[in-house]
């Protein structure tokens, strides 16, 4: 087993881990986090994507050892209370999402790519989704909900 | 029509709980003392079970159950009485590659994984068959004893006369079609979360589309009255038929070792494991040959469609019944016939998907008929607007050959919808070609039926329980998959009582609780559970109406509810709250308990397997898709631009929803167009995972709009029929189109992958090389 201690949502924990855990592992089964899904385990479909220190990173390629002294954004460490943040806020209005599996995922990657890029074009919008797979919407509404939290937030 | 509710841009109702992460699916769930099963799968193809040794898997510490078929006591399930060929784990013989052979519960994930691997089969190999025309020539391995020819459904109806129409065409073509080998390709993996109580009652928390099937499956696999077997259902991470509708080894194995241990045992299939063994689409040979008069009206089809089955039946009945039955729309036929044949091979189990059916003939026959237009040098909508099935008066029948009935048809106003939009009547004056890319705008005009008919139970149904408060719990048996019916069905509850659609709750399915239902396939939630919500909707608001009628001292009928406000209809200053009513009536007498129950009635008349004859829904959705696209002359890349879909889906109820839904199934169709197959190499898949199986992402999506095509079919909740199976069935020819558009080639087997591009330009003499 090796210690490490990472902050989740702002919360710190020292956690002892199997080396070869995940992040993903981590923050699903050992912090009782579910709202980070796995899809395919092997970093295919994004639907893990969380924040490792300002970045976007699929949980499941992380070894929880690597994620020591990190800092973690989940989905759940995005709203304040009963405020959405605005990106999930656009997801809302706009419907960019059907059954929900890849949400948390898109949602992640869509805060990280505003925040290196307030005001992606659609096809900044596209590249920086390539990795989140959706099976559901076509897409057409996620790149809308990604435009609207773009407009949203620079006000 | 003024509605309050219906037809407004609504977010979901379980939205916010899926921004936030809070929304729960299966492999989300656990309980305390949880074991975790896992499955053991074949190494080998096809096979006898000469004998299970579990005696050192037994052993290894952590273990705390093993499975094998002898637990299940020769039980087995399919769709028909005649086909229950499948049992939970494999009988005797295994009959494809990583077929479940035995499962294991153990306290945690790897034990499990690892005393799967402790188990010892011996077998004895058989030889294998691969390919469904191969399977059918005698001598050819057979897969079950009870099928000798490995034919495993097999049907033949003849409408009209072929061979006088033929004779009499002015020009007759004969063509081989193919559909690719294709998948779900849902993100969330099968799994479920099991607990056999020791009053003797199961609970299961499964990734399900249709509850209910699974339900029965479990009271018939271990001998228990329905009312002992509950399934939960949690959210579900799409579905899109097959797996999801049925039960999986996990499912049997985890409540068999929850029964045996006594504990709850929980299982999450990897996602290869999902890709390699579960439910796919049947891929389908279509032999069709068509004829048409000088003027392109069409005169007759004879189709033989040959149907990959894969190891065993499942829904293949209805597969090929659908297949089959749907020829004659959306254009006129008076002359038809169907040979169908569902063939056994040793591949992964082919089932129910998206475009159940229909998407095979309904893709050949579109593409042929542009054939035809082409050789007859006829404009490829009006060849389609010649021939399609006129919208039928109200109160009047479209009735084809085989007695499919239409009470709304908006196929032609879909067809000039396309034809009127600059991507259609401008596409001349685009540029062709730039550079190496030669551009193409291509055409489909499709039909599909919605609110599917079935074997047995049919109906949808709804209980309404309205609280003191003026708000309103719905229950039904229906599952939203992510198509957002949930959201459909508050608002249908909310608009027959006249209530805010906050005011309405939906709970999920629990088959403790809620009514029975088939399940959420073949496009039937919206109107028959819609329609289930409406009649509760309407005996509440009865009750409520009596209520409000004894205190006003007028009659019911006098009296309007609308936006949470009851008002008088001659006086409508003289109001009263919704929620004053709700108190009203739920404190009358000694207090009363207002509850509405209704169950859905369209569409019930049973499926005649035997002649193809009737219904196989309540009603049919029409859609006309425009495609642009750009093919590299020199890689055979194609990048789809454009999708305009011209869609009759009755009313969307909920726009946001209805466009969601055909921009999704739209999306899937283009991946089968051009992108997604399982290479198979003597049984295996040698592709089962999402970097392999290639889907459309974000990068190769194009821009989509949607037209709403509004017909109102009088049988569907506010004119409702069917969104997304009819996207999912007009995309793949409309691309296909498309690229014969761009390259002037013809292509007839799906997916139209680069490699297949550039061989036929080679073979063309228009390969170019930069």
């Amino acid at each position: 087993m090796k210690e490490i201690r990472i902050t989740v949502n702002g919360k710190p924990y020292e956690l002892s881990v199997r080396p070869h855990a995940t992040l993903l592992e981590v923050i699903r089964e050992g912090l009782g986090l579910t709202g980070t899904k796995e899809g395919c385990g092997v970093g295919e479909c994004g639907a893990c994507t969380v924040i490792m220190n300002g970045k976007s990173v699929n949980a499941c390629l992380v070894l929880a050892p690597e994620a020591d002294g990190k800092e973690i954004t989940t989905i759940e460490g995005l709203a304040n209370g009963d405020k959405l943040d605005p990106i999930q806020q656009a997801f809302y209005e706009i419907g960019g999402l059907q059954c929900g599996f890849c949400t948390p995922g898109m949602i992640m990657s869509t805060k990280a790519l505003l925040a290196d890029n307030p005001e992606p074009s659609d096809q900044e919008i596209r590249k920086g989704l390539e990795g989140n797979f959706c099976r559901c919407t076509g897409y057409t509404k996620i790149f809308e909900s990604v435009r609207e939290a773009s407009r949203k937030s620079r006000g | 029509m003024d509605y309050a509710v219906i037809g407004q841009r609504v977010p979901r109702v379980d939205a916010r709980e899926k921004v936030t992460g809070a929304a729960k699916y299966a492999a989300d769930y656990s309980l305390p003392d949880m074991l975790w099963c896992k499955v053991l799968r074949s190494p080998v193809v096809h096979a006898k079970i000469l004998n299970i040794d579990t005696s050192k898997a037994e052993r290894l510490p952590g273990v705390r159950a093993v499975i094998t078929a002898r637990d299940f006591g020769g039980w087995t399930w399919g769709f028909m009485a005649t086909t229950r060929d499948e049992p939970p784990l494999a009988m005797g013989k295994v009959r494809y590659l990583h077929e479940a052979v035995a499962g294991v519960a153990a306290i945690d994930e790897e034990i499990a994984e690892e005393a799967t691997e402790l188990i010892k089969v011996d077998y004895e190999e058989l030889p294998g068959v691969f390919d469904p025309e191969e399977a059918m020539k005698v001598g050819a391995p057979v897969i079950h004893d009870y099928r000798p020819n490995n034919v495993s459904v097999e049907y033949h109806w003849n409408y009209g006369d072929v061979g006088k129409a033929f004779a009499e065409s002015y020009i007759v073509r004969e063509d081989r079609f193919k559909t690719g080998r294709v998948t779900k390709g849902y993100l969330e993996p099968p799994a479920s979360l099991a607990y056999y109580d020791p009053s003797g009652s199961i609970t299961v928390w499964p990734a399900k589309q249709s509850p209910y099937f699974h339900y029965r499956h479990l009271a018939a696999c271990f001998r228990l009255p329905l009312s002992k077997v509950r399934v939960v259902q949690p959210f579900i991470g799409g579905a899109f038929g097959g797996t999801k509708n049925d039960s999986v080894a996990g499912d049997f194995c985890a409540v068999m070792a929850s029964k045996k241990t006594g504990k709850p045992v929980k299982f999450v299939y990897s996602q290869e494991e999902e890709l390699s063994t579960s439910k796919r689409r049947h891929s389908m040979i279509t032999y069709s040959k068509m004829g048409a008069t000088k003027d392109g009206l069409l005169t007759a089809v004879q189709a033989k469609v040959i149907a990959e089955g894969g190891a065993y039946t499942a829904i293949g009945p209805l597969s090929m019944y659908l297949a089959g039955s749907s020829i004659p729309i959306p254009y006129k036929l008076e002359n038809f016939k169907y040979d169908g044949y569902r063939v056994f091979t040793n591949n992964p189990v082919c089932a129910a998907m998206r475009g159940h059916g229909i998407t095979h003939t309904r893709f050949a026959h579109d593409l042929q008929m542009e054939m035809i237009a082409e050789e007859l040098g006829i404009d490829f909508i009006e060849m389609r607007l010649r021939n399609a099935i006129d919208n039928p008066k109200p109160g009047t029948v479209y009735r084809t050959v085989n007695d499919v009935t239409l009470k709304t048809c908006g196929m032609k106003e879909a067809l000039t919808a396309i034809k009127e939009d600059p991507i259609w009547a401008q596409r001349e004056h685009t540029p062709k070609k730039v550079g190496s890319t030669s551009f193409g705008v291509g055409i489909s005009g499709t039909a599909y039926s919605g609110g599917a008919r079935q074997l047995g139970h049919q109906a949808c149904g709804a209980v309404i329980r309205l609280c003191e408060d003026g708000s309103v719990n719905l229950l039904t048996g229906a599952t939203d998959c992510g198509q957002g019916s949930d959201t459909v069905l508050c608002m249908i509850a909310a608009e027959e009582l006249g209530v805010k659609l906050d005011d309405v709750v939906i709970k999920r399915v629990d088959t403790a609780y809620t009514p029975c239902d088939p399940g959420s396939y073949g496009s039937r939630v919206t109107l028959l559970a819609g329609q289930a919500t409406q009649i509760a909707a309407a005996e509440v608001k009865k009750q409520l109406l009596e209520a409000a009628a004894k205190t006003w001292s007028i009659k019911p009928e006098d009296i309007q509810i609308r936006n949470s406000v009851v008002s008088l209809k001659s006086n409508p200053d003289k109001t009263m709250t919704f929620e004053n009513l709700a108190k009203l009536a739920c404190y009358s007498g000694s207090g009363a308990v207002i509850l509405g129950k209704g169950y859905s009635s369209y569409g019930l008349e049973p499926l005649d397997f035997k002649t193809g004859s009737g219904n196989s829904g309540t009603s049919y959705s029409f859609t006309a898709q425009a495609t642009r696209l750009g093919i590299d002359l020199e890689t055979g890349h194609t990048t789809v631009t454009d999708f305009l879909i011209a869609h009759d889906c009755g009313r969307p109820l909920n726009p946001i929803g209805a466009e969601t839904q055909n921009e999704g199934g739209a999306v899937q169709g283009l991946g089968q167009a051009i992108y997604e197959e399982f290479v198979m190499k003597r049984g295996e898949t040698l592709n089962p995972t999402f970097l392999d199986y290639k889907m459309p992402r974000s990068m190769d999506v194009p821009d989509i709009r949607i037209i709403d095509i509004i017909t109102d079919d009088p049988d569907g909740p506010y004119g409702a029929k069917e969104a997304s199976e009819g996207s999912h069935v007009s995309a793949p020819p409309s691309v296909i189109s498309a690229i014969h558009d761009a390259t002037g080639i013809w292509f007839k087997e799906q997916p139209v992958t680069p490699e297949k591009i550039v061989k036929a330009l080679k073979e063309a003499g228009k390969w170019m090389k930069k």
